[in-house]
């Protein structure tokens, strides 16, 4: 137990300022309303969705845990349910065979929501494009509020992307 | 035909790996994969293609390793008949390689007793093959209805958790079927196939130089290993030799994949132990590479930064002393953490004896790559099929025969630092020269390339049947996970349903690797 308690103290504190909401990356459509994250009293649950990604942006949003980031220390934390969740965070173009899944997890996601779209991939398709197989970004199949590009994404401009998507939230 | 005679008889491909490919008959097929298997060799991939355009044919194709190295056997398929021998009786992981085949090709395994869909869920109809060069790969079909026959088990107080596509932490999408008693597990049945978004029919819209970017994200965690194998199998069909420092920069980046990805893993096996510790020191650790990476190559995850023909990054004096510094900092942490992860009794207790899968099975089954290595397959390409560099580095091999988490755990740690040794050395020795990248000739046409490295979680194979032009005819992908999933039903089997995540996350397979 000393090893570990010495380990801790001598690692120190790693988490780093956290960026500021990005209004390039706000959807078009939205209102922009920067005040609102001021008013978000409360802790943000999100629901991270893989809908056919290559993963790599997975490893971005692990890496949104570690202790650089510490995105729970600003009060966001991943939820095991969608029901628990105020955000989705999607990840791929959407394949077919995860679109059901993708629509019954947003369906399952309680009103008032907010989407992510992580990468090139949940923005235009990517590489992979729409084909047989794929659905191509994300907004083909849910309504997306706010879409990160990046391939993928660095750990920051998810961050950014989310905040940003917070701080135009309508309700709260 | 004889074992001895297949590399004889056939030529060995171009190209930096001992491969050697050959057209046979189903007979002989079947005569060499047995002779394999008796030999204490493996299967690697099975994978079709249409080769209607050309020669009225299908063919299936298998790659094997034995002794002298990688043997490809081709098995023309008449286009009336389109049926090839079952090879899973021979080797168990064959068989949902077949059934892909199948789903992608409508080639049939004869006498398989396992013929389910696999890869086709609902966006396809089953009368139709994406790898079909009839089919309009823009097509798009309504949602079928998606039956799949799960083995049922029954008995008394025997009842099923059936979990996923979409999981609780953040994880790949894929099913799992556990059919327990209380809180012990019976059987597992997986379903993966969700992430299925048609990669290898995208490959034959590209040509050879667009293909790359692809096969670096065919499994993210793995884009260094698949951007060589694809530049190996394009260097192979255009006869081309990369600089050597080129070479020598691809297996540095290589080297620094495997780390980030043990790191990464043995932060989360310390957390489903529920020593939050391991997870936060890990990490940083984790994060300090790929900041590294960023720093010196461009990229985290060292995406497309080996293309065909060579790299598309350098490393000068300012990045060799980041990188000397970042290597002694992780060395002196993780002697600390692995202290403290081998006297923590709470963390041993969890990884001892749990998800065990002993020699004898891992080898009936094909267990492989690292997590083979943790029981007792001693398989690794750059120890015993090294290409430059490694056939000077002498790469120590790591293995272990206990074959449960505390192993695959041990093994980690060990190939870390094998590779922080081997990163040194190549730092020591780096060839110099200005060239990084070679020209490429244009490929013949109708040829087979084949690229194989020895990426983080096991040998990644890419195979490349050129077409006119410079174009892709057929890309084939290969991830060690196909072999490695079927054993995953196993190592659950008679363990605890809670202690599932840390026995997946020992294995870390990936989904989109083998969902295509
Ligand atoms: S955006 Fe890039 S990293 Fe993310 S899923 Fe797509 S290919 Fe992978």
């Amino acid at each position: 137990m000393h090893q570990i308690i010495k380990q801790i103290l001598r690692t120190g504190i790693k988490t780093e300022a956290p960026p500021q909401p990005d209004d390039a990356l706000r959807h078009e459509m939205q209102q922009i309303n920067a005040q609102i994250l001021h008013h978000v009293g409360r802790a943000l649950a999100i629901r991270h969705v893989d809908a056919g990604s290559c993963n790599a942006c997975e490893l971005e949003i692990h890496c949104l845990n570690n202790a650089y980031y510490n995105i729970e220390g600003l009060g966001i934390h991943f939820v095991a349910s969608p029901r628990h969740a105020d955000m989705l965070l999607v990840t791929g173009p959407v394949s077919r065979h995860m679109e059901i899944a993708l629509k019954r997890t947003y369906d399952a996601t309680p009103d008032p929501k907010l989407v992510v779209a992580l990468g090139d991939c949940g923005c235009d398709g990517g590489i992979f494009g729409e084909s047989y197989a794929s659905r191509g970004r994300i907004a083909n199949v849910i309504p997306v509020d706010v879409a990160v590009p990046g391939c993928p994404p660095a750990p920051i401009a998810i961050l950014q992307g989310i905040l940003t998507a917070v701080s135009s939230r309508k309700v709260v | 035909m004889k074992l001895d005679d297949f590399t004889s008889t056939f030529p060995r491909l171009p190209g930096a790996m001992p491969v050697w490919h050959g057209s046979v008959s189903a007979e002989d097929l079947r005569a060499l994969c047995e002779q394999v298997l008796h030999g204490g060799g493996k299967l690697v991939a099975l994978w079709g293609s249409d080769e209607t355009q050309a020669n009225a044919h299908y063919a299936l194709h298998v790659a094997l390793v034995a002794a002298p190295g990688m043997l490809v056997l081709s098995l023309p398929i008449d286009h009336e008949k389109p049926a090839f021998p079952d090879l899973s009786d021979l080797f168990p992981a064959a068989n949902r390689m077949q059934r892909s085949v199948t789903d992608m090709l409508g080639l049939h395994p004869v006498g398989a007793s396992d013929q389910r869909k696999w890869l086709r869920h609902a966006a396809w109809p089953g009368k139709l093959y994406p790898l079909r060069k009839a089919f309009d790969s823009a097509g798009s079909f309504p949602l079928e209805e998606d039956g799949y026959a799960f083995v049922p088990v029954t008995g008394n107080g025997v009842h099923e958790i059936a979990v996923g596509p979409v999981h609780a932490g953040t994880i790949e999408p894929g099913h799992f079927r556990f059919s327990v008693v209380g809180e012990r597990v019976l059987r597992l049945e997986e379903r993966l196939g969700y992430k299925h978004k048609g990669i290898e029919k995208r490959f034959e819209d590209m040509t050879l130089q667009q293909g790359a970017k692809l096969a670096g994200r065919i499994s993210g965690d793995s884009t260094v290993a698949y951007a060589w194998a694809y530049a190996q199998a394009v260097e192979s069909v255009t006869g081309c030799t990369p600089p050597r420092r080129a070479l020598w920069l691809r297996a540095l980046l290589l080297e620094l994949e495997r780390m980030h990805n043990h790191l990464g893993d043995l932060g989360y096996l310390g957390n489903d132990a529920a020593l939050v510790f391991g997870f936060a020191q890990f990490w940083i650790l984790k994060e300090d590479l790929l900041r590294m990476n960023g720093e010196v190559f461009g990229h985290r995850y060292l995406m497309d930064r080996i293309i065909p023909g060579g790299v598309a990054c350098d490393l000068d004096e300012a990045g060799l002393a980041r990188i000397t510094a970042t290597l002694n900092h992780i060395e002196h942490e993780i002697a600390i953490l692995k202290d403290i992860y081998d006297e923590h009794a709470g963390v041993q207790d969890r990884f001892l004896t749990t998800g065990r899968v002993m020699p004898e099975l891992a080898a009936r089954l094909g267990l492989t790559g690292m997590a083979g290595r943790a029981s007792g397959q001693a398989w690794d390409a750059r120890a015993q099929f090294p290409c430059v560099p490694y056939d000077q580095l002498d790469v120590r091999m790591a293995t272990h025969r206990n074959g449960d988490v505390a192993a695959r755990v041990i093994v980690r740690f060990e190939e870390i630092a094998e590779s922080m040794r081997l990163i040194r050395l190549m730092l020591e020795r780096m060839p110099v020269g200005d060239d990084l990248i070679a020209p490429l000739a244009d490929a013949q046409e109708g040829v087979l390339g084949i690229g194989w490295v020895e990426g983080w979680r096991g040998e990644i194979l890419v195979a490349l049947h050129t077409g006119k032009n410079n174009s892709i005819q057929r890309l084939h992908a290969h991830d060690p996970s196909w072999q490695n999933w079927p054993v995953l039903e196993h190592a659950i089997m008679d363990n605890i349903v809670p202690d599932f995540p840390l026995i997946n996350k020992s294995f870390n397979l990936s989904y989109s690797g083998v969902d295509l």
